[in-house]
């Protein structure tokens, strides 16, 4: 029988497997950031170790960082204190830093990629759930606890048990105005929030190989919302010619050894999934979230469920959260009013969301009761921004560039969303609170979030697909 | 070191409500600390109190309940999704429980669990709303989990269900060893390993 890309990786990185129990699994990288990392290293320093490896750790400061007046030094104490406890740490213990100021500094999901540390085959972690962005190279990645991140720190290794397996196909061609986040919000729709897990998830189809690998990117990097141990995406020519000549990117006869192994990463046409899904691209339209959890989602064209379509042991769940909202059942989504737009995040803060957005809004301007909020994955995403005139397009429309983090993804530092307000956000999670007390969250494409930057209300940018939208 | 649990015989606390993420359960605003320590009173935080107030707590939500008390938290489907945060599993552990029962847990929650020796029971559908309608019934209802039998049951009836948990992770909750110990025990072995198969 053939052999799934998960279990060739997987194998490739075992040192032990404990009888009737989990496997000893080597790391081949670690990124770790500000927030999930201060504890991991007070336990190293208690016990009187070093990191075991610091050339395989790199770190960047996001989470809790601001936005704008990078150059000062951050206003709130306590994301202050965290940022200076990564510095001190990593000096310490040899690991490079990418911290504020510095040219690669940016959300730890964007710069493993564009840096090239991310490349196929590889087994990567983080102390944070979107490491599963970096499975869409063809790695295994995911996502870690504190305590984990200290067993990484002091071994190397963690104690993983082998995951049920799992392949999600979208075959066919996507519909003009739909793009890789949408897919992703459709199979949530359809899977739901907890759809995945227990299991690694592989996706494939002829939809997904069309993808770019930013694209491919979005994809994985929310496979953690069904609940999945990590996503991947077979390596291609696509991942090849991504990875080539980036910063970090294996060279010379490294790059042809390398080449060798990553040709070996796919699925065998005999190997055997415990659950296979198949979807159909074409019947995926443009998508949005109206509750509380990332598989709560719909079509833009489609209603919030009424009450007779909710599961019975269900409703008090969907009630609660539609009463967050603050919207009705039954009612449909297109004209819902927003009041801030924020086009961000591990999900969608790419150069090539940043692109969609700008040929979507040359020349026009955003409607006078929005706030916009543009933020850069990354140093780099920012500097390629200006490079292209994508500032000036934001600028000239109103919205506010602000400069790399996390930010409004998750309301750490002052980018909140009021309580009560809407917001229409490119990022990966709509929780009760998510981006501040009580803000109410719509999840969904760049597509979708500039538009309603536009007009003020979710709509529907099929309707204006015959515009020269790069997707 | 007077980490390990075996059996818990306590009342138990029920949070009945599906799909709690960690957001829900320490929000991301309360992560700015670099200890473990002190984040049971952030312990849903925005469920427990009104405009971020102590002063204004909620007072139907079940965590402000003084007829509810006890190391046992029973938690409805798909408890603990979200974020990777183990601050989550430490403000649980630090309001003082030390299981955690549902029907569903998320991976990364129950690996975080684990390694604080918070005991996460994965019941069945039907023994979970058996759970949840004794304690609401009776906030005095004493539930009895026995890691080393592998059981959970409700005191006072014959309601019992077995659960599973990987053998190793057992070992290590009764015996209070942590898997870093084991696995910097073993760092010739990674060593070697690391010979063989060169970092990719
Ligand atoms: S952008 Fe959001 S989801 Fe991504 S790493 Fe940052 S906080 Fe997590």
């Amino acid at each position: 029988m053939g052999k799934t890309l998960f279990e060739k990786i997987w194998e490739r990185h075992v040192v032990k497997t404990i009888d009737g129990g989990p496997s000893v699994l080597y790391i081949d990288k670690h990124f770790i950031h500000e927030v999930t990392s201060p504890q991991a290293f007070n336990g190293l320093n208690k016990r009187g170790i070093k990191v075991f490896r610091p050339q395989q750790v790199v770190a960047t400061a996001d989470h809790n960082v601001p936005t704008l007046n990078q150059h000062l030094p951050i206003q709130e104490e306590l994301s202050r204190r965290q940022v200076e406890a990564l510095h001190k740490n990593c000096a310490e213990h040899g690991i490079e830093l990418y911290g504020l100021g510095h040219r690669y500094q940016g959300i730890v999901h964007v710069i493993g990629p564009e840096l090239g540390i991310t490349q196929p085959g590889m087994t990567i972690v983080c102390g944070d759930s979107h490491t599963s962005t970096h499975g869409a190279f063809g790695s295994i990645a995911f996502g870690i606890g504190t305590s984990e991140v200290e067993m990484v720190m002091a071994t190397q290794c963690l104690m993983q048990s082998m995951p049920k397996l799992m392949r999600i196909n979208i075959e066919g061609k996507l519909k003009p105005g739909v793009v890789s986040k949408d897919i992703v919000l459709y199979i949530l729709s359809k899977i739901t929030a907890s759809g995945a897990t227990g299991y690694a998830v592989e996706f494939a189809g002829s939809a997904i190989r069309e993808l770019s690998m930013e694209a491919r990117m979005t994809i994985c990097n929310m496979s953690i919302e069904m609940g999945a141990r990590c996503g991947m995406i077979a390596p291609d020519v696509t991942t090849i010619n991504y990875i080539k000549g980036r910063e970090f990117a294996p060279k010379g006869e490294e790059w042809n050894e390398q080449l060798k192994y990553w040709k070996s990463l796919f699925t065998d046409s005999d190997a055997v999934f415990d659950k296979e899904i198949t979807l159909v691209a074409e019947d995926i339209e443009p998508m949005i979230t109206y509750g509380t959890n990332p598989g709560m989602g719909i079509g833009v064209s489609g209603h919030v469920p009424a009450l007779n379509e909710v599961e019975e042991n269900e409703k008090v769940s969907f009630q609660k959260s539609i009463n967050y909202m603050g919207l009705q059942a039954g009612a449909p989504i297109k004209g819902q009013k927003v009041d801030y737009v924020f086009i961000g995040s591990c999900t969608n803060s790419r150069i090539e969301d940043l692109r969609m957005v700008a040929s979507f809004v040359k020349g026009k301007q955003k409607a006078s009761d929005v706030e916009v909020w543009v933020v850069p994955g990354s140093k780099q995403v920012e500097k390629q921004a200006k490079e292209e005139g994508i500032d000036r397009v934001f600028e000239e429309a109103g919205f506010l560039l602000r400069q790399p983090g996390c930010s409004a993804c998750l309301g750490m530092n002052e980018d909140k969303i009021p309580a009560g307000k809407y917001c229409i956000s490119t990022s990966n999670r709509n929780f009760e609170g998510r981006q501040g007390p009580n803000a109410r969250t719509f999840l969904a494409s760049p597509l979708t979030a500039a538009l309603a930057a536009i007009t003020g209300k979710v709509g529907d940018v099929r309707e204006y697909y015959h515009e020269n939208v790069e997707m | 070191m007077g980490k390990e649990i075996n059996i818990i015989h306590s009342t138990a606390v029920p949070l009945n409500i599906e799909n709690v993420d960690t957001d829900q359960i320490i929000p991301a605003r309360f992560l700015k600390a670099t200890s473990r320590e002190g984040f049971g009173k952030n312990l849903f935080r925005d469920w427990r109190f009104a405009n971020d107030d102590e002063n204004q707590p909620k007072s139907d939500f079940v965590l402000n309940n003084p007829t509810y008390s006890g190391k046992i938290l029973i938690a409805a489907k798909n408890f603990g999704c979200g974020s990777s945060r183990e601050h989550a599993a430490w403000a649980i552990k630090d309001a003082g429980f030390d299981v955690v029962v549902s029907s569903f847990f998320a991976d990364i929650f129950k690996n975080n669990a684990l390694n604080n020796f918070l005991l996460p029971v994965t019941v069945s559908d039907d023994f979970l709303q058996k759970l949840f309608a004794a304690a609401e019934k009776d906030p005095s209802v004493v539930i009895e989990v026995n890691l080393q039998e592998q059981s959970i049951s409700i005191a006072g009836t014959s309601d019992r269900e077995n659960f599973d948990i990987n053998s190793y992770k057992k070992t290590c909750l009764l015996n209070g060893y942590d898997d870093i110990d084991y696995l910097i025990s073993m760092r010739e072995e990674i060593e070697a390993f690391e010979k063989q198969n060169v970092p990719a």
